[in-house]
């Protein structure tokens, strides 16, 4: 297990350096001139202009060659200095805590309540793999899947919030703002996922192996927990896994549509404001968070399955 | 609870102050009605000398930020100067000099006569801050104002929290604590209104507006503001040189449709660059703008450009194509961007519409690669039209977002006559003239004004909207008491 932990923390330094640089590039690379897109997101669409472009340039240095600001972030972030918001003057570091954890909220509750959906949903269809219900469940995973995850919640915000009004629409600030938004997150997420784990099931339960434990005389309670529960978890952790990741990244529309202050928002009023700092900032946490759930993934894998601890060892 | 579409990034007023004057906690020395008059605001009167080159304000005695400090000219001069340090609407360079008197006078001397500079100090950059509000490097670190309002939380770009400041020197509010918080899609802030979760909600969309409308519990309001939807051309461009091609280019659009079918809003046409409401700059007049194709198409063809079978005009084997900017924080641009598309090429005239960020119009502008561009131009933020006319109408050089490279010496003297004058009495019919010329020569194409449309839940009483948009008037505000 410690070599599993060592290789990903190797790959952890490898991908900051990588991500920031490449990121440090690719905004250079984008068309139009930065100081003018920081001023626009600085002082607003009525009042950028010429004199406040280059009155942005000259404060941030941005006519120095690129080589030098380059070496200068690198710097910083050997210094674990993430620098400062082009556009709010911020630390870097603080607009993050704030923002991902907010991301991480939703996230980690959309994650979690999508397990309590996809899991039991999954397998009971497993179990009765093309039956009526499962065929139900397709039906309707589809049909959720289908759509953006935009108008899945505008429809949740149409039951819950105008019509039962049990739920706000949208903002932030205790428990009944997250509600909705992780709901959305959730089942959208959980359409897929809930496919996932019932094919495992249905692998599982027809498998050799499993009706050998049954033959050798287990209840189908037991022979389901003992045998077939492992063998479903690991294929839906690793999707999950997956999902997380995309997940963090792709919760723009959500956050937009329930006004919520992740880093979704964040990271694509960045792009527009050419603010790097921050661009770099997002990106090395999220490819930071990137290789923490794989390696968490790992770490999961190892204690579940047995196969791996014997490689290992 | 307020919400808008606003993303207060910072404390800085250069940057956010747009937000934080109308949650009325910042405030400046001048004030504006609704008419777009002047009125006094943290200065009690103002004059000049004759040739409007210097500028005495003299302040409001009693008026307390929010820190306990009292304001004097000393604090006046040190908020104000630091603003003039940052991106300000206007050249930087006007004021020379500030000095104050006594404690409640300040003086400025410009470097040049200008007659609207009053309009100026009432810009949101010129808020006067208590000198605690600033730390190292003159960053503005907290924001104590002086309006009926002060901030208890601030979560950029995200949420304001503010408190009734008690010891206002006017007319404190009624409602004791006010938040506004950002929701960026206008659907969500329809949805906000009509479950009650906010109270006023600004920038709908049309959408959002016929659905609020069937609502009982909530009231839409609907307001003309100083903005006026323009198309900007670069006049030093080969095809938009020729005035018949503009006159045909204007007479091309169907501007009935864009107002009715996209705004859904009938009779906000414009006929001409200010908008009704703007006083004396307003031929009120001039005859309804109506779409001729056949005009615009002899137009174009007595310009040379001919018709060949691909839809499109030719002269000298050149096309008549052009590329026309937009970008995306105003939504409505990039339909209208279409519209025109399809309007020009029944003309004969082929568009390609780029989307782009707002930085690319002033950009564009100084490095004169910007052909023709589609745009929201902001006319409140010096509500003095002859302010915007003394910055962008005097110069060949026009302005970022106003006229590129067009050229009329009578036009600009004129303006600058205006801007020496020291009688009112000439001004109606000066302006009568400023305005038809534009008109005639087309400098710019006005498409449509524009209509701002706001939502307020019926739990409040009292709400009006300020068409410059200084203010959410949180303080005239009251709660209406449980029948």
């Amino acid at each position: 297990m410690k070599r599993i932990l060592l290789n990903r923390l190797l790959q952890a330094i490898l991908m900051m350096w990588s991500v920031g640089t490449l990121t440090f590039i690719l905004v250079r690379l984008l068309p139009g001139d930065m100081a003018y897109k920081i001023a626009a997101g600085r002082y607003g669409d009525d009042a950028v202009s010429t004199a406040a472009a280059n009155a942005v340039s000259a404060e941030l240095g941005l006519d120095k060659p690129a080589f030098q600001q380059y070496l200068h972030w690198l710097w910083d972030l050997l210094s674990l200095d993430l620098g400062n918001s082009l556009v709010s003057g911020a630390p870097i570091i603080v607009e993050l805590q704030n923002q991902l954890s907010f991301t991480l909220v939703l996230a980690g509750c959309a994650i979690v309540v999508a397990a309590l959906i996809a899991f039991p949903l999954g397998m009971f269809c497993g179990v009765k793999a093309d039956s009526g219900w499962d065929r139900a469940s397709l039906t309707m995973s589809t049909f959720v899947r289908s759509q953006p995850v935009f108008c899945l919640g505008l429809l949740l915000i149409f039951l819950f919030a105008m019509e039962l009004k049990w739920f706000p629409v949208a903002g932030y600030g205790g428990v009944p703002y997250a509600i909705l938004p992780v709901l959305t997150l959730a089942i959208s997420l959980a359409a897929v996922s809930s496919r996932v784990v019932r094919n495992s099931t249905r692998t599982a339960v027809k498998s050799a192996w499993f009706e050998f434990s049954r033959i050798k005389g287990l209840s189908s309670r037991r022979a389901f927990v003992r045998h077939a529960l492992p063998n479903i978890l690991l294929p839906a952790l690793a999707f999950m896994g997956i999902q997380l990741i995309g997940l963090i990244e792709g919760v723009i529309m959500i956050e937009s549509l329930f006004a919520w202050p992740g880093i979704g928002h964040g990271l694509s009023h960045a792009v527009f404001a050419r603010d790097i700092p921050m661009l770099q900032g997002t990106a090395l946490v999220m490819g930071f968070l990137f290789v923490l759930i794989n390696a968490l993934v790992d770490v999961s894998y190892y204690l579940l399955d047995p196969r791996q601890q014997e490689v290992q060892s | 609870m307020i919400s808008g579409p606003f993303e207060p990034v910072s404390y800085d007023p250069a940057s956010s102050g747009y937000i934080f004057s109308r949650m009325q906690v910042i405030e400046t020395l001048v004030d504006v009605n609704d008419d777009g008059t002047l009125r006094p605001g943290l200065a009690t009167g103002w004059q000049s000398n004759d040739d409007f080159s210097e500028w005495t304000f003299h302040l409001r005695e009693g008026v307390t930020f929010h820190d306990g400090s009292t304001m004097n000219a000393e604090v006046v001069r040190k908020s104000l100067a630091v603003a003039f340090g940052k991106p300000v609407p206007f050249d930087a360079s006007l004021v020379k000099d500030l000095t104050i008197p006594d404690a409640h006078t300040v003086v400025f001397t410009l470097s040049q006569h200008y007659r609207p500079f009053p309009s100026l100090m009432s810009n949101y950059t010129m808020a006067i801050l208590s000198p605690a509000s600033f730390g190292k490097f003159n960053r503005t670190t907290a924001l104590i104002g002086t309006g009926p309002y002060k901030i208890t939380d601030f979560q950029p770009p995200h949420n304001i929290s503010t408190v009734r400041f008690d010891d206002y020197w006017g007319r404190p509010g009624s409602i004791k604590e006010v938040e506004y918080i950002t929701g960026h899609r206008s659907e969500t802030r329809a949805l906000m209104v009509k479950t009650g979760q906010a109270d006023i909600v600004y920038n709908l969309d049309p959408a959002a507006v016929e659905m609020l409308k069937s609502d009982d519990s909530v009231s839409v309001f609907s307001e003309l503001i100083p903005r006026t939807t323009l198309i900007k051309l670069n006049l030093d461009d080969p095809i938009l040189a020729d005035r018949s091609v503009r006159q045909a280019l204007s007479l091309a659009l169907d501007r009935t449709g864009i107002a009715s079918g996209i705004l859904r809003v009938p009779g906000i046409e414009a006929n001409q660059l200010f908008g009704p409401g703007m006083g004396v700059w307003y031929m009120n007049d001039l005859p309804p703008p109506s779409q001729s194709l056949k005009q615009a198409k002899a137009l174009l063809e007595q310009a040379g450009w001919e018709l060949a079978n691909d839809g499109v005009r030719y002269r000298n084997g050149k096309s008549l194509e052009m590329n026309m900017i937009t970008y995306a924080n105003r939504p409505e641009l990039i339909i209208i961007a279409t519209a025109i598309q399809d309007q020009w090429a029944q003309a004969g005239v082929k568009l390609n519409v780029h989307m782009e960020n707002s930085s690319a119009i002033p950009s564009g502008h100084t490095d004169g690669t910007l052909q023709t561009a589609l745009m929201a131009r902001n006319f409140a933020n010096i509500p003095d039209p002859l302010g915007i006319l003394l910055a962008d109408f005097t110069s060949e050089q026009g302005g970022e977002w106003g006229p590129m490279n067009w050229q009329n010496p009578a036009l600009f003297s004129l303006i600058e006559q205006i801007g020496r004058e020291t009688s009112e009495a000439s001004l109606p019919a000066q302006a009568r003239d400023v305005i038809r010329t534009i008109n005639d020569d087309l400098p710019l194409i006005p498409v449509v004004y524009y209509m701002q449309h706001s939502a307020v839940s019926d739990r409040l009483q009292h709400f009006s909207f300020d068409p410059y948009e200084r203010s959410f008037r949180i303080a005239d505000l009251q709660i209406r008491s449980e029948p």
